[in-house]
């Protein structure tokens, strides 16, 4: 569970740009978490409603943008969604599959109240 | 803020398109920890694997087949104790612990603060035994110059697709305890087919740090690293 230094991390960079533009409240916070990234997108969550307490982004609304895994398969060129733990082509069972996401873990925007 | 209805007549709302990695911070640590390195000439490798997968063992290995032929230092990432360290430190080699106490993983400052105790001028290849965990330490780049994931026999064939991201951040996958491979059933195809799922150039090696098989590969790999 690492989710929780991941989100101290975040609340460091927010308060950075609040004080760059001296926001007084921070309302919102979109972050982009691949697949691949290991982020469990409502540990994520609790983990920010805990933490942003008594930091500018107390009032924040986090909202996580996650795009749903797919795999490239070699042999028959087609793409499928995964939902269970096996990189396997849906189509024709291959096993010669890439992931077409990615691992980023992204800070994408803030909305800011500022005088 | 206004009573009636939470507006804020005397503030204006700014959008401010950020696209920053959220670790950013610990990306600027890894940075200056490679240069470090580099500066050194030293070779660093992050082990990083599930608790009990053999890293201890593969480093106390290793220590022994590079004996007289290359200078090593290990940097030891626990939750609590400091047992690794200990035995790494019986075989004569210079050792540092981070007890990292509640964080699951090794970041890059932690990382930067040991290797100032190290006499980095009398090593060529360190070590950084990560805490075993097969999901956070993968997310904080250190700088070392390889990143290297274990992967047990007795663990399961499935782990690559259940735990992506270390196999996707990994150069190389150990596959360990292959002695034990008879006893199981793991299947190594399935394991590096998923792993190559998410990391197309992953290098594979299967070893066993009981009998010694594979050991002889895992040396050339890393000796070709260092002097590169
Ligand atoms: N059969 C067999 N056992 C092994 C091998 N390598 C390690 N072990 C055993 O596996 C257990 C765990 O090994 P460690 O080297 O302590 O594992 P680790 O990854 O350092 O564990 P943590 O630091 O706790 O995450 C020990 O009992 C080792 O003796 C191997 O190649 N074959
Ligand atoms: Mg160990
Ligand atoms: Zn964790
Ligand atoms: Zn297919």
């Amino acid at each position: 569970m690492h989710e929780f230094s991941i989100v101290q991390s975040l609340l460091r960079t927010i308060g950075r740009y609040a004080a760059e533009h001296s926001a007084t409240e921070v309302s919102k916070v979109i972050v982009r978490v691949g697949p691949l990234s290991g982020v469990v997108p409502h540990l994520l969550r609790t983990a920010f409603d805990t933490f942003k307490e008594g930091t500018v982004a107390e009032k924040a609304e986090l909202c996580i943008k996650e795009e749903a895994m797919r795999l490239h398969c070699d042999d028959c060129g087609r793409d499928s969604g995964v939902s269970s733990p096996m990189f396997r082509c849906q189509h024709c069972g291959s096993l010669r599959v890439k992931a077409c996401n990615g691992d980023e873990l992204i800070l994408e925007r803030l909305e800011m109240e500022c005088p | 803020m206004c009573q009636e209805c939470g507006c804020s007549p005397d503030t204006t709302r700014k959008l401010l398109d950020v696209r920053r990695k959220v670790l950013e911070d610990n990306d600027v640590w890894a940075e200056r920890n490679r240069e470090m390195l580099r500066g050194y000439g030293v070779l660093g490798i992050n082990l990083m694997s599930s608790p009990g997968s053999g890293k201890t063992t593969l480093i106390e290995r290793t220590i022994d087949a590079l004996r007289g032929r290359c200078r090593i230092g290990v940097i030891e990432g626990d939750l609590e104790t400091d047992r690794d360290a200990r035995r790494i430190r019986q075989r004569g080699v210079p050792v540092r612990q981070i007890t990292t106490g509640q964080a699951c993983h090794l970041d890059a400052f932690m990382l930067h603060e040991a290797m100032h105790n190290l006499p980095l001028d009398r090593i060529d290849l360190l070590f950084v035994e990560n805490v075993g965990n097969l999901v956070c330490p993968a997310a904080y780049d250190l700088g070392t110059g390889m990143n290297v994931v274990l992967l047990s026999t007795t663990e399961g064939d499935d782990k690559p697709a259940k735990y992506p991201l270390v196999f996707r951040r990994s150069e190389l996958m150990v596959i360990t305890k292959s002695d034990l491979l008879q006893g199981v059933d793991f299947d190594p195809r399935l394991a590096v087919q998923e792993a190559r799922a998410v990391n197309p150039l992953i290098q594979v090696i299967v070893l066993s740090s009981r009998t010694g098989e594979g050991i002889g590969e895992w040396i050339e790999y890393i000796e070709r690293g260092a002097k590169s």
